[in-house]
Formats: C-alpha cells, sequence, structure tokens
C-alpha cells in the first residue's frame, strides 16, 4: 500500500477515521473523557429512542411507518431467539435485543460520511462478545451445574474419541469469544477502509470515474455487511444461548 | 515532510500495526471506549426492557386479539348473512305460492262472475229474443187481419162497381176461401 502511495504520491491514510479524539481538544484520553465514541454512542442512542420510542408512542393498532420498522425489529429479534434458542430463551430476549439494537444502529450510523464507527473497534466489540461469553456461561453452570460440562463430551461419539473431542470442544469454546468479535470489527473496519482507498485513488484525475463506481459498490456492500454483521453476531448470541440453556448434545 | 510522515506511518503499519497505524490498538483509548460502551449499553437496555418491549410486545397482542375479535365477528357476520339468504329465499319460495294461490283464486272468482255474467246475459238475450218474436207474431197477425180487411172491403167494391148487390159475409168467406189458397 505504501510503495503504490509513494509511486502515485498520494497520501494514504485508510486507518485515520477510526482515530478516538476527545471530543472538546486536549489530548489524554482518561476514561470518562467525552471523546467521538461518546458522540456516535449517544447518537446511536438518540437514534434508537427516535425509532423505538417515539415511533410507537401512539401505540397504534394500524402502526405508522416507524411504528412498522420498530416492531419489525421487535419481531425480527423475537423470532429469531424463538426459533434458534427455543421458548424458555425469551426471558433474554431484552438483552439480545439491546445487542443487536445497539450493533446495527452503530453499524448503520458509521456508514454516515466522515463519521466515526463504534463497532470498527475491537475494545467494542470484545467487550460486546465477552459479555455473552461469560453470561453465558455462568447461566450454563447456574442453570445445569456440573452437567454443563456435558457440552464438551460428545456422548454420541466412540468412547476413544471422546477425550479427542473434549479438546476440540473446549478448544473450540473459548475461540468463541474472538471469532464472535474480531468478525464483526474486521468486516465493518474493512469496508470502511476500502471505501478510504478508493476515496484517495478519486483524487487522481485518471482512475477517478473507477474510483467512484468502485466507491459506490463498496459502499452498497457495506450497507449488506452493517446488516449482515449485526444478524450474525445477534443469531451466534442465540447459539450460545441455546447451549447454555440445553447442554446435551 | 508529509510524506515522510506518512512513510513512517506506513512502516509502523506494516510492521505489525502499531498504535498509529491501527487506531483500534491503541490500548490508552480502551478504558475510555469500554467506558462509554457500558453507559451505552445500560441507557439501551434501560429504554427497551422498561418502555419500548412492553409498549411493542402489549400493541402486538392486542392487535393479535384485535384480528382475532373481527374474524370471530366476521364468522358471526358470516353465519348471519348466511341465515337471512336462507329467510330470505324460504320467504321469496312463500311469496310465490302465496301469489299463486292468489291467482289461481282470483282466477277461479273471475271465471265464477263470468259465468254468472254469460248466463244472465244468455237470460236476458232469450227474452229479449221472445219478446221481439212476440212482437213479429203480433205484427204478422195484425198484418194478416189488415190485409182480410183491405182485401173485403176492396172485393166489395169491385163487386159493387160492377152492380151486384153483394153482402158482407159471402164476400170476407169468398176472400178467406182465397187466402188459404
Amino acid at each position: 500500500m505504501s510503495a503504490e502511495a509513494q509511486s502515485e504520491g498520494m497520501q494514504f491514510h485508510p486507518m485515520k477515521q477510526f482515530t478516538v479524539e476527545p471530543l472538546f481538544g486536549g489530548d489524554t484520553i482518561h476514561w470518562y473523557t467525552p471523546t467521538n465514541v461518546t458522540l456516535w454512542m449517544a447518537l446511536a442512542v438518540l437514534a434508537i429512542i427516535g425509532l423505538l420510542v417515539l415511533g410507537t408512542r401512539k401505540r397504534a393498532i394500524v402502526p405508522s411507518r416507524t411504528q412498522s420498522v420498530a416492531e419489525l425489529a421487535y419481531g425480527f429479534v423475537h423470532s429469531m431467539v424463538e426459533d434458534v434458542a427455543g421458548k424458555e430463551a425469551l426471558k433474554y430476549f431484552p438483552y439480545i435485543m439491546t445487542l443487536f439494537i445497539f450493533i446495527v444502529f452503530s453499524n448503520f450510523l458509521g456508514l454516515i460520511p466522515m463519521s466515526f464507527s463504534t463497532t470498527s473497534h475491537i475494545a467494542v466489540t470484545v467487550v460486546l462478545a465477552l459479555l455473552v461469553f461469560v453470561s453465558v456461561t455462568l447461566l450454563g453452570f447456574y442453570l445445569h451445574g456440573i452437567k454443563f460440562l456435558g457440552l464438551f463430551w460428545v456422548s454420541s461419539a466412540p468412547l476413544a474419541l471422546r477425550p479427542v473431542l473434549a479438546v476440540i470442544e473446549i478448544i473450540s469454546y473459548f475461540v468463541r469469544p474472538v471469532s464472535h468479535s474480531i468478525r464483526l470489527a474486521g468486516n465493518v473496519m474493512a469496508g470502511h477502509a476500502v471505501i478510504e482507498v478508493f476515496a484517495t485513488f478519486a483524487g487522481a484525475i485518471l482512475i477517478a470515474p473507477l474510483a467512484m463506481v468502485g466507491i459506490v459498490a463498496m459502499f452498497g456492500m457495506d450497507v449488506l455487511v452493517a446488516f449482515i454483521q449485526a444478524y450474525v453476531f445477534t443469531i451466534l448470541t442465540c447459539v450460545y444461548l441455546k447451549d447454555a440453556l440445553h447442554p446435551s448434545h | 515532510m508529509a510524506s515522510e510522515t506518512h512513510e513512517a506511518a506506513g512502516q509502523m503499519a506494516e510492521h505489525g500495526a502499531e498504535a498509529a497505524g491501527m487506531p483500534q490498538l491503541d490500548f490508552a483509548t480502551f478504558p475510555n471506549q469500554i467506558f462509554w460502551l457500558l453507559v451505552t449499553l445500560v441507557v439501551i437496555y434501560l429504554v427497551l426492557s422498561r418502555v419500548v418491549l412492553p409498549r411493542v410486545g402489549s400493541v402486538l397482542s392486542e392487535r393479535q386479539g384485535t384480528i382475532t375479535n373481527d374474524l370471530a365477528a366476521a364468522e358471526e357476520l358470516k353465519q348471519q348473512a348466511v341465515e337471512a339468504e336462507k329467510a330470505y329465499n324460504k320467504a321469496l319460495a312463500d311469496a310465490r305460492a302465496e301469489a299463486q294461490k292468489i291467482a289461481a283464486e282470483a282466477k277461479a272468482e273471475i271465471q265464477a262472475e263470468l259465468d254468472i255474467a254469460i248466463s244472465k246475459a244468455d237470460a236476458e238475450i232469450a227474452a229479449k229474443s221472445a219478446e221481439a218474436e212476440a212482437a213479429i207474431a203480433e205484427i204478422r197477425k195484425g198484418s194478416v187481419e189488415s190485409v182480410k180487411k183491405v182485401a173485403a172491403d176492396t172485393a166489395k167494391e169491385i163487386v159493387a162497381t160492377m152492380g151486384i148487390k153483394a153482402d158482407a159475409k159471402s164476400v170476407a168467406a169468398a176472400v178467406a176461401a182465397r187466402m188459404k189458397g
């Protein structure tokens, strides 16, 4: 990338958009400093309140457009939890809905040009994934006690294979939060970085049209990715929850 | 100068994405991000669990209830419509039968009246024709008498003119004999 940049005489800063910086100047970032993270998370909260609270204000039997969308989001996650994790998982529906709504709004707000994608940061997605991992694991032990370890003991396999499978199962269990978080952050980050690279190429007169077509195409794909990654994160959460509720194979 | 700094940044990115290359790996910003993320999640959770989810859930179940009620009402109305149609058809058949009955009665009544009128008219016609026949017979009788008289008178006159004295009785007898012939 830097070789290309030198030959074209261009300045590539595809990662600059992800920089966390204080909102009101200054250099040091304390844990409480209001930063662009704060701003865009607050905007996400406002957008969520706008759609889900103000949109459903009238509680109409025949819904308005925004109320339809809010109901659609509710029904989407509700049926996902019910279908994937079962009826008893509906107790945890508010938590899963929180995750889905936060990710989907952050992803789509991140698509606004010059915005900041909170979900492109591993710090954010790792916390989300760890919240799921830790709570699901604790829930499994709370509900089933030591029997929860049966999740790693594949009783349908031949006895000789079971210890080997148990090792593999344990490794895959602990890899879950890693893949869970890196998948989301990686997809969002890559899409935005590629758009930024195309945007830099658009500065050169010769390849500008091509670069612009590239930006449009990448943006279209990023819109898909924004939704699909939120969906994937949520459905994996449901799958993990199902393991906690029904650990036996 | 700018390209120098850029080159440095690029090298840093190539050498394993340090803070300057990848802001995601700038651990100094982690506490900040995590803190605000947790605040955001708690706020969203509270908004969802206190306001949105109960509200949307109640709206959806209310709508489901309304739809079920409406369907039941529609089913009932349909039943009523079927019954009404049945009643209508029955009423129609009844009315048709009644109409036929009334028509037959009216026909019979009219026929009876007609028969009476016809017989009355027949009787009247018969009376009238009998009367007329009587009148004709009388006229005929009268005419025969007057012819007899005229003939007798004429014959008497003729006989008198011829100078023969004839009595009325013999002339009348002669006329009567002639007329019979």
